[in-house]
């Protein structure tokens, strides 16, 4: 029987096929998932904030892009991934509130998508699928079956990945 | 200092509940000269959540709801929000303009808007009468979309100072009609608004 794991916000959590894995109305925050096809080991990280540099209180590593990363790759690991056979596809960083002025926490989802694109470039983990921008919330489900990424929206459609 | 909420002590947060009370009169008076009926409020809750509880609270993180963004500035900078589930957005804007159509057209919205404009606007100048700070309220901005998605905005704002939330819960009854209708407000001062906010309370962490 597979299952359905929830990841919740500033949360990551890793399965091995035939599980799956969600997380429930993305907003500016980034849902980052990690897909080995060999083991078929599979993880899904839900990141607030781009950078736990210059955060006072950053104890909790899979609240940031940077950190949150890291822990992903380091808990794919101990189930047997591969991180030189990772692929990344990532969804959220949306732009929830416009406002005419600049101000850098509005902007924070692009900031968000940014932060993890590098990341990813520098980790030579090649990105398959960026959803991310727009003024919309979604829902993704990631599958350990082939790495393939649902993204449910409210009035946006629904497609896959 | 660590994450404000884990040190927030009982006297901190009578004052928030103070605040909210006062604010949330205010906007309940606001809303009653808007609609010209009576409405009447319950005390407000203050809450500090996690992050992972506060989407729960409004009835889970896909839950449509309605949420009005304000930033903040003058002497305390950062932002509110008023968010409320679809149902009371719907009750709200029939004492408004009673329609018979249920839909988010031009006209709701703009209504929505102007709602969360006079609840906000009337909570920022008790909170500004009360610390003698000068707070500006900006023009509105509305979403409405999965709870989690709206909510993600305040969260990310707190998570910048800690993993926790702070949300004063207000329920409005229409007498005559005997609906309630329950909105959220969230107060969100940047990281060094807070301090400034307590201290001219007359309160510290």
């Amino acid at each position: 029987m597979s299952k359905i794991i929830k990841v919740g916000m500033a949360d990551l959590k890793v399965v091995k096929y035939p599980d799956a894995l969600t997380t429930l109305g993305l907003g500016s925050c980034i849902g980052i998932c990690l897909y080995d096809p060999v083991t078929k080991v599979t993880g899904l990280a839900h990141i607030m904030l781009p950078s736990s540099k210059a955060i006072r209180k950053n104890s909790n590593e899979a609240k940031f892009a940077d950190t949150g990363t890291v822990k992903l790759i380091k808990e794919m690991k101990k189930l047997g991934a591969d991180p030189k056979r990772m692929v990344c596809k990532i969804a959220g960083g949306a732009q929830m509130f416009a406002f005419s002025s600049g101000n850098d926490t509005m902007k924070i989802g692009a900031r968000n998508a940014i932060a993890v694109k590098e990341i990813m470039k520098s980790l030579s983990i090649p990105l398959k699928a960026n959803e991310t921008g727009g003024n919309f919330g979604r829902t993704i489900e990631f599958y350990s079956e082939d790495g393939r990424l649902l993204i449910k929206t409210i009035g946006h459609g629904e497609k896959v990945l | 200092m660590g994450d404000y909420f884990d040190d927030i002590n009982s006297m901190v947060i009578d004052v928030l509940k103070e605040i909210g009370n006062i604010g949330a009169g205010n906007a309940a008076t606001a809303l009653a000269k808007m609609v010209n009926t009576k409405v009447d409020m319950t005390v407000p809750k203050v809450k500090i959540l996690e992050f992972s509880e506060v989407p729960e609270m409004i009835g889970g993180e896909e839950m449509q709801v309605a949420g009005i963004f304000f930033k903040l500035s003058g002497d305390l900078n950062g932002s509110i929000m008023f968010v409320l589930d679809l149902d009371s957005a719907y009750s709200i804007i029939d004492l408004l303009m009673p329609r018979e159509v249920k839909e988010l057209d031009e006209f709701t919205m703009s209504a929505l808007k102007e709602i969360g404009n006079i609840l906000s606007g009337s909570y920022v100048s008790s909170l500004a009468s009360l610390t003698n700070l000068k707070i500006n309220i900006s023009v509105p901005s509305l979403a409405v979309d999965m709870a989690g998605a709206v909510l993600s905005v305040p969260a990310i704002q707190f998570g910048l100072m800690g993993d926790k939330v702070l949300i004063i819960e207000n329920e409005f009854l229409e007498i005559e009609a005997s609906k309630s209708t329950k909105g959220y407000f969230f107060l969100i001062p940047d990281e060094d608004s807070y301090d400034i906010l307590l201290s001219s309370l007359g309160v510290s962490l």
